[in-house]
């Protein structure tokens, strides 16, 4: 067996005042929301002044957080960080509503009226998955600029920020999203769906005029004229935005390669998940982007390691055979079980390691309960940090 | 692409739960197991002389993973044969590759579906507008349940491994966001095509859950947002049952704390795990491990029997899938397969 990996330290990470950013990234089911809303109560509870945005949260963990009323905006959760002279406001994104206020807020209200009766801004906004991945981006952008950290206007005391990551296809969905955005206004596409309005009349561009012709031609067979009118009139609308857009996404991009952002991989023991949390590790490498460290949640773990499952599984048959002790016989196979399970967990993390030998690594032992209320977030801040 | 078998060859009806249905959308949250489902769940439908096609949409070639299958290209490939005969196929639907057979399908466009490649329209429906790579995706789903040759269809079932519970109903209802953005025309008539299929009785949808209060919690909403929209909900797959190893009556003691820790130790003596002429002392930070592994088992299976009468309380059939120890491989997916077809889900 090699060395395990270094511990993942996060209360330092948390107590650093220059951190400013936490991202909790990982594929679906693997405890990512529970991970971010425990580090933010911890953060909040050791002095810092934190903002967590969750994306879907549990129900009872957003009733335990305040979150069940939506308005968009962070919400103070009482009783928490007070003491210590921290605090902590939540929030969970509301996709269709972020969207909403990024199109009033970039647009004149006669354009946005426009905008918002635009059959495709319906789709785009509330339907169509994938958006939230922009918006979540866009979010954080704003929480930023209203922070107290640099480069924010200090409006609001938040002086840490901990973002949870939507539940996406790829779990990289939300990296790419600022840099597709970018090549899709950057497009021929998007210029040939605007020509009609733009090239108007210039008898330079006639020539572009007849190519463009032969595609809308094409998209007008394809769509119908209706939906292509619709979806022009969309682009064409939203046109004056993108750029504010682009340049949005671009700088929340730049702010996550900085050094005041730490990303936390989180995963589950199983091979899926850490399989998915090395593509992740090596992508943020391939991207530059600061990782803290992998968090491995859920790990089953034995308050009587030394006796292994072979030892208890024979046990266990032993007093079968002999029909006595059923108790004691049934308590050895449950250990067996655990133990079995515990080993094979080791071995798939050491495979993980193996791989990324450099990548520190912090266990949250799993618990018989699930975590819904501010002392389970709090106990898993505990396994999380260095107590 | 397969070949049918003249209509005679293959296997008459047996009795499953969903005799009838053709399309089999297995969902479920993250984590719960849901692309083994529908791996087993398809080759439970092949058995016999039957043949399925299994689906994935998610670019994450699990079906290559679980079949021990080089990567998936975008063509049916044959990856297993079922119990009794029988043949498995497995398609990783590719939304680029799907929007261009489309073209080429719906409108003959040869050399005008390049040109929309060239200027980034491909890129366009397939990567900026997510929406539209769930109706390409739904789409070529819709085309291999329908697809017939020599009078009868190419596939005797086909197993959507689809999104997870989370978004299963935005996906599979994307077609009606089409229908409002297109009032007429082909696109339409195509969408409005799709929606029948998944909303007749041919469509059934499976959710797949773990005894956890969050999957379960999704699964409930799940059905009632499928219901609401008019999708069939099928069966309710409870994944990674854990036998109970403890008898009831130590089971119910456990919980409270009330197991005698010397009759625990003199089973541990007999059995050699602590030396009989040991002092009464010795052993005892093993009795009390197992004692506290025992509280907190029996801690987990009282919150699994509560999550499971909430489960009951859907209404849908509930079906059982063992844990398996030491990962799924191809041996385990025909097990689970058979529990399948046992049960009736299939």
């Amino acid at each position: 067996m090699k060395a395990p990996p270094a511990r993942l330290e996060l209360d330092p990470l948390l107590d650093d005042l220059d951190t400013s950013i936490i991202v909790c990234c990982g594929s679906g089911g693997v405890g990512k929301t529970t991970t971010a809303a425990a580090l933010a109560v911890r953060a909040a509870e050791r002095g810092r002044r934190v903002v967590v945005l969750t994306i879907d949260p549990a129900r009872r963990l957003a009733q335990a957080m305040g979150l069940d009323e939506l308005d968009n905006s962070p919400r103070s959760v009482a009783g928490v960080g007070e003491a210590a002279g921290g605090s902590l406001d939540a929030m969970m994104l509301d996709m269709k509503r972020t969207f909403d206020e990024v199109v009033q807020e970039h647009s004149t209200p006669d354009k946005a009226t426009q905008i918002q009766a635009n059959p495709f801004y319906e789709a785009m906004s509330s339907s169509f998955s994938g958006t939230s991945e922009y918006m979540a981006m866009e979010k954080l952008g704003q929480l930023r600029a209203q922070a107290s950290v640099p480069g924010g206007s200090g409006e609001q005391p938040w002086d840490l920020i901990v973002v949870d990551t939507p539940p996406s296809r790829s779990a990289l969905d939300f990296l790419d999203a600022p840099r597709r955005l970018s090549s899709f206004l950057d497009g021929r596409f998007i210029r040939v769906l605007l020509a009609p309005a733009k090239a108007g009349g210039r008898a330079y561009l006639r020539l572009f005029s007849t190519a463009v012709g032969g595609i809308t031609g094409v998209l007008t067979k394809l769509l119908g004229a209706q939906v292509l009118k619709d979806l022009q009139a969309f682009v064409a609308a939203m046109d004056t935005m993108f750029g504010g857009f682009r340049e949005r996404a671009e700088q929340t991009y730049t702010m996550l390669q900085a050094d005041g952002t730490a990303f936390v991989v989180v995963a589950a023991p199983d091979p899926d998940a850490l399989r998915e949390a090395s593509y992740f590790v090596e992508r943020l490498g391939a991207e530059r982007m600061p990782l803290a460290g992998l968090v491995l949640n859920r790990v089953q773990t034995s308050p009587v390691e030394s006796l292994s499952c072979e030892r208890s599984t024979a046990a266990a048959e032993q007093l079968e055979e002999d029909g006595e002790h059923p108790v004691t016989a049934g308590l050895l196979r449950l250990h067996a079980d655990r133990m079995r399970r515990l080993v094979r967990e080791q071995a798939v993390s050491a495979r993980f390691t193996a791989a990324h030998p450099r990548v520190p690594v912090v266990q949250v032992p799993a618990r018989a309960q699930d975590v819904h209320d501010l002392d389970g977030l709090r106990g898993v801040g505990q396994d999380l940090g260095s107590a | 692409m397969p070949t049918a078998d003249p209509p005679a060859a293959r296997a008459g009806s047996r009795s499953s739960d969903f005799e009838g249905v053709r399309l089999h959308v297995v969902t479920g949250k993250g984590g719960t197991g849901k692309t083994t489902v529908a791996a087993a769940l398809a080759l439970a439908l092949a058995s016999g002389g039957r043949r399925t096609l299994l689906v994935e949409v998610e670019d994450r070639q699990g079906i290559a993973r679980l079949f021990d299958v080089p990567p998936l290209p975008y063509a049916e490939r044959k990856v297993a044969v079922a119990p009794e005969g029988g043949d498995l196929f497995a398609l990783a639907v590719e939304p680029r590759a799907a929007l261009m057979e489309y073209l080429d399908i719906f409108y003959k466009l040869g050399r005008a579906g390049r040109v929309l490649e060239k200027v980034g329209a491909v890129d366009f429906a397939t990567t900026i507008a997510p929406g539209l790579r769930d109706v390409l995706l739904t789409g070529k789903v819709y085309e291999a349940v329908k697809r017939r040759q020599g009078g009868s269809p190419v596939y005797d079932a086909v197993v959507l491994d689809a999104p997870p519970t989370g978004r299963i109903t935005r996906f599979l209802n994307v077609n009606t966001e089409v229908s409002g953005l297109a009032k007429v025309g082909p696109i339409r008539n195509q969408a409005d095509a799709i929606m029948r299929l998944l909303r007749a009785p041919q469509t059934m949808v499976h959710l797949v859950t773990l005894l956890e209060e969050m999957p379960v919690q999704e699964t409930v909403d799940g059905v009632a947002e499928l219901t609401a929209a008019g999708l069939g909900v099928g069966g309710v797959v409870v994944n990674q049952v854990r036998d109970e190893l403890l008898p009831a009556r130590a089971l119910a003691a456990a919980g409270k704390g009330n197991l005698d820790p010397d009759g625990v130790r003199e089973g541990l003596v007999a059995a050699g795990l602590v030396r009989a002429t040991a002092s009464p002392g010795t052993g005892t930070k093993l009795v009390e491990g197992l004692l506290t592994e025992a509280a907190e088992h029996s801690a987990r299976v009282s919150l699994q029997r509560r999550e499971r009468r909430q489960l009951k309380q859907l209404g849908h059939p509930l079906y059982d899938l063992p844990f398996v120890s030491g990962g799924i491989d191809l041996g385990c997916l025909y097990e689970l397969a058979e529990q399948m077809r046992a049960q009736g889900l299939a």
